[in-house]
This record gives structure tokens, sequence and C-alpha cells, in this order.
């Protein structure tokens, strides 16, 4: 069995402060992580790994610097890892990214298993996963947080807002996993040595023979037109010095006085 | 299709980089870039994290950034064709959800602004009945689909049956709700028929001249705002989450057209073996219009009660910060933030919850933030309207007191 997990290098906002004045990010120094949920989706890769001895493969999209996310799948024990890295990809909305993690599966070893994170920090839109499964013409089983393989299918968990589903589908599949589903491993001292050491296999648009329409900005149906900053929130009132009741009353008819409550 | 950068007029004044959101922009000496200048001694370059989203050229002073157009792709097919604005109106055991409802609000508004027909697509089974409620919230014409292999939620019927609607009838827009169906089926329909699809609006406008959709929402949690639009492919397609627009008040006896289609429902590769309400009893969290949360500040399990108390008092849902989840005091059900879920209440009230930026992206967009808490400098009270510093066990049972004392 083969699995692949897909994965994305995000900025990592426990680090990403906010610039007061212009209400804008401070990136800088601010180190780059496996995005957490995508954390979630390897360490399935894994634990799959440990009962059945199946092949996992990461792959990543991003730019150069990405390669420091597969050296940290590598460091945990995965088997072999892909970077999807052209400049041919730059602007890519979620359209033109499912349609090259898609062809860059097909130019992979086949995979039976396809995992996902739920969605990505930075960007939120949980579009990826189910949107490579159109392209591939692949099942896909969303927000799960129990997964279990027996024989050639997938048996799993799937939340909904007020409960969840168990559902059975046949591999090949692609699914996305919820924080829920387990706790990310460590990498051990052996591991980081392997990944130290690992050459980071490269792939362009043209070595997962890529449409150059259907990548890219070009290949993106969405176009964004403008960024700005939200209006920054000041500090509304603030009750202090009093003793609690007395300030839990002034909060109390101030939020009835507005009809909050 | 790239951000180009007039090097001969770029002073190196790094205004630019403030402005790009993905950290695309590094300033570097003319020298080692073996780039000289007679009057400037750095330069601006562009690394591969650069999206040509266009932030920066605006901060320009110099004009030396240039978003250079590309060649477009050519439409595929006569955008004149498609008209018309969609709402897929979500059911969940045959009941339709609100978050279609204020889909129907707001979309009422921009059919109105584009001068268009605005229509409810309904998927299920029985529930011809419901179409009613759908005029009355706005709708014009319902599409009607019953099928007993639609009445429970499946992502590949969905995505057969909502895809075959959109190519037959083709709409100009289509709105959908951020749930955790709606984000996992459009998606899918939106690679199939090949156009663009943005997640999570927080706000909805057109274009009438271009009849475009103007779709803004968050990037980086909510730090930046960006409009997105989708020029050559119809329909533009957008997921909205509960709560971002408002119910609209029902008009009784409201009527219009329902317009039956067949499904053709294939044999589904992923099959539901069993459906399980767990969370029945417990009050939605995206959808509650009063959230109390409990953070860090609790110190143990047992103080969640304090927390439940203050709730049941105002008939709210629970909430706790990422620590509380950690520490093993609430089940990862109730977790607001970056990796739990993300709320609009009417009212957010955090107690003993310090507000670390992960926690405020899931919540900074409630209608009114009340803070409690012992440390007078955390950051939640820069984002709340009403702050108490104070001692949480003290105060949040005094609140409780407060508003029974009517």
């Amino acid at each position: 069995m083969h699995v692949v997990v897909c994965i994305k290098q995000v900025p990592n906002t426990t680090e990403v402060k906010i610039n007061p004045e212009t209400n804008t990010l401070i990136r800088d120094g601010v180190e780059s992580i496996i995005n957490p949920f995508d954390e979630n989706a390897l360490e399935a890769a894994l634990v799959l790994k440990d009962k059945t001895g199946c092949k996992v493969t990461v792959l990543t999209m991003g730019p150069p610097q990405a390669e420091a996310a597969l050296r940290e799948a590598l460091s945990r024990g995965v088997d072999d890892v892909v970077l999807l890295c052209d400049r041919a990809f730059a602007g890519s909305d979620t359209w033109a990214t499912s349609y090259a993690i898609a062809q860059a599966i097909r130019n992979l070893e086949k995979a039976d298993l396809i995992l996902f994170g739920k969605q990505a920090i930075d960007g939120d839109t949980a579009q990826v996963g189910p949107g490579v499964a159109e392209m591939l013409d692949l099942p896909v089983i969303t927000y799960v947080r129990k997964l279990e393989v027996e024989g050639d299918k997938v048996k799993v968990e799937r939340v909904f807002e007020d409960g969840y589903e168990r559902m059975e589908v046949p591999m090949p599949a692609v699914i996305t996993v919820l924080k829920e589903m387990n706790v990310p491993r460590m990498a051990s001292l052996k591991g980081r040595m392997r990944a130290k050491k690992a050459e980071i296999k490269m792939l362009t648009a043209a070595a997962i023979n890529a449409d150059p329409e259907k990548v890219g900005l070009k290949g993106s149906p969405t176009r964004v037109v403008k960024i700005f900053s939200p209006p920054a929130k000041m500090g509304g009132m603030k009750i202090e010095g009093g003793e609690p009741q007395e300030m839990a009353d002034v909060l109390v008819s101030k939020l009835r006085e507005r009809k909050i409550i | 299709m790239a951000l180009k950068i007039t090097e001969e007029k770029c002073a190196g004044c790094g205004l630019c980089i403030q402005a790009c959101p993905f950290g695309a922009l590094v300033v570097e000496s003319r020298e080692k870039l073996n780039k000289p200048h007679s009057k400037f001694k750095k330069l601006v370059t562009v690394s591969a994290a650069c999206t040509v989203c266009g932030a920066c050229v605006s901060t320009c002073k110099f004009d030396a950034l240039k978003v250079e157009e590309e060649q477009r792709a050519k439409p595929v097919a006569n955008l004149g064709d498609y008209k018309g604005l969609w709402v897929f109106a979500e059911q969940r055991g045959g009941v339709i959800q609100d978050v279609a409802y204020e889909l129907l609000g707001k979309g009422r508004e921009l059919a109105d602004e584009l001068g268009v027909e605005l229509s409810a697509v309904l998927m299920g089974h029985q529930m011809k009945d419901k179409a009613s409620a759908l005029f009355e919230h706005g709708a014009d014409k319902v599409y009607y689909v019953d099928d007993p292999g639609l009445a429970e939620y499946n992502t590949e019927p969905y995505t057969d049956v909502f895809s075959d609607l959109i190519n037959k009838y083709k709409p100009e827009a289509v709105l959908a709700g951020a749930t955790s169906i709606g984000r996992a089926f459009v998606a899918r329909v939106a690679v199939r028929i090949k156009t663009g699809l943005t997640a999570d609006c927080t706000e909805l406008g057109v274009d009438t001249d271009k009849r475009l959709l103007l779709q803004t929402r968050p990037a980086f949690g909510g730090n930046i705002m960006a409009t997105i639009i989708c020029p050559d492919y119809r329909p533009q397609m957008a997921t909205v989450r509960h709560k971002v627009f408002k119910k609209p008040v029902p008009h009784q006896g409201r009527t219009g057209q329902v317009i039956e289609e067949k499904a053709v429902i294939k044999d589904c590769r992923a099959k539901v073996l069993e459906v399980l309400h767990e969370m029945q009893n417990q009050v939605n969290l995206t959808e509650a219009d009063i959230i109390v949360s409990g953070g860090r500040g609790l110190g143990k399990p047992e103080n969640f009660k304090v927390i439940e108390e203050l709730a049941n008092e105002l008939n709210a849902a629970v909430g706790a910060s990422r620590a509380a989840v950690d520490a093993g005091w609430i089940s990862s059900y109730h977790q607001v933030g970056q990796t739990g879920k993300t709320v609009r209440p009417k009212i957010y009230i955090a107690c003993g919850i310090s507000g670390a930026i992960q926690h405020l992206v899931g919540m900074n967009s409630s209608d009114t933030i009340v803070a409690i808490n012992k440390d007078p400098d955390a950051p939640i009270f820069k984002i709340a309207d009403y702050g108490i510093v104070g001692d949480l066990f003290e105060v949040v049972p005094a609140m409780v007191k407060a508003i029974r004392n009517r």
C-alpha cells in the first residue's frame, strides 16, 4: 500500500505579531512550520506504516524553502518526500493548486490513500483536498477524526457540526483529517540525522507534465483585486478597581442598556 | 504574469515590504546583487513566495512596482449566457439550515442590484413542502431535486446533482454555507465545472457594470482582508459562514416557482454506514448567539462549572481556549480559535482567557466581546468592548446574580 500525504508549509502564527500602527503582520524572523492539521495527516500515515509497513510519501508544493517541511517529515520516518517547486506555480489559487498536486500524484507510484489536513491555517479554505480528489476522480471524505484500513477499504468517522457518521470507502481514496485524530510524534535523533543528509527530490511543472495554461496565475479562475487591513478594533470600556458585584452590575446594566442581553 | 520591479527606479526604501502579506519582498544591497545605481544603494527583490496579489504596487512612491498583465485564458463559455443568483439550501435531517436563509437575505440584495432572479437549490427527499419557506425568505425560484439518495448528505451524489444543475441552468453566481457540508462538496463542484470558489467570505458585493461578484474574505487569521473576483469563469462561487449575514424577516405568503429536477444517482463509492447525532443536546458553537468561554485562568476541570452556570443563565454555548482543551479540562469540540472553531456570536464572553492571537482569530468578529481577566495587560482587553479586571471566580458568579436580579 502506498500512502501519499500532502502538506503545506505555513508561517507559525504563535510568532506572528501585528504592527499596531499599520495593523499588518510582522513576519520578520517568523519561522515556518508544517501546517498543524497536516501534521495529523502525517501522523495518521505513520501509524498506518507502523501497523502495515506501507510506503509513505510526503508531497508539498511551495518555494525552495519548503524543503524544511519535508526534512521534518523525513525525520519522523516517512519513506520519500517530493517538493513541487516552480515559479510557474506562483499565484496559484485553489483550482490551480489542486491541478498541480493532482498532476504530481499521477506522476508518483500509484497512491492508494491520499491524506490532507482539514485545511491550512494561513488560507483556511479546506478546498484543495476535495479539489485534488475531483481532479483524480477519486472519492473524498472530509473532516475525518478516526481512520482504519481494512483490506482494500478505509473505515472512518466523519464529523459534522452536530454529530458524526461512520463511513466506508474503497481505496484509492482521499481523506482530510481533523486534529482530534492523533497526537503527532516527535522526530527521533536517528531520523533527524537521516533527514539532514537526505537529498530532496524536486519536481518542476514540466516534470509532472503540467499544462502551462492550468498552473499559476494563468490557471487560476480567481483574482485578488484588493488587499486591505480590517479596521483596527480599539479596546472598549474597562471596568476595574471595584468590588466584584459592583463591576458585574455595571457590566450587566451596560449590556442591557445596549439590548445585548 | 509576475510582479515586475523596474530596477532603475527602485530606491530600496522598503515601503513595499510592509504591505506584502506573503513576506515575498526583500531589500538587498545593490553592490551584493551586482546591480549598481548612481543614486540608490539598495534594491528590492521578489521571491517565489510572491502570489502576484498586487498589494505592494500602490505603496511604491517611485512607481517601480507593476503587475505585468499576463495573457488571460480565453473564457470557456460566453459569460453572458450565465444569469441569476443561486443559493444552496443546505438541509440536515430534512431541516433547512439557517445559513441558507441568511444567504437568501444577502442574495436578495445582490440579485436586486444585478436585476436578476434569486433561486434556491434544494436537494433532499420528501421535502417539496419546504420550498415555501425558501420563497418567504426571498427566493424567486426553487430548484428541487428529490431522491432517497439525497436525504442524507453524501459528497458524490451532491456533487453530481449540483454540477449538472449548474451546467443546465447556468447561474452567474452561486452561494453556499461554509459548513462541513458546503465546504466539502462545493469545492469539488468548482473543480469539476472549472470555475473559481472563494472560501469563507465575510462580505459580498457586486460590480454591476462588469457583473462581478466582489468576494471579501479574511486571510492570515483575519489580519488582512482580501477582495477576490472570478472574471473569466462562471458561475462565480463563494462560501459564507454561519451568522455572517442576518437572517431576513420572512414575508408570509410570498411565493414562487418550484422547478422539479430528476436526479440520476450513481452508485457512490463512499458509503455511510451509520449516522450519529451525538451532540444533539449541546448548543452548536458555530450557530450560538451567545458564547461563554473559559481558558487557562480556570485552573482545573471542575471550574468549568462556573462557566456553565453563566452559560445556562444566558442560554449560551460553552467555548474554551486551546490551553483549556490541551489541559484536558474540556473536549476539543468546544475549542475556539485557529485550530478549533471560528465563531461569530452576538456576545462572546471570555473568562480567564489571555487572548493569544490563535484564540483571537477564532472569535474577533463577534458582535460584542466581553473579557474577564485578572491581568489588566492581557491582550484580550485590546479587542474587548467591555472588560472587567478581576478574579473570574468572583466576577462570573456576580454576573449570574446580576442577571437574575432583573
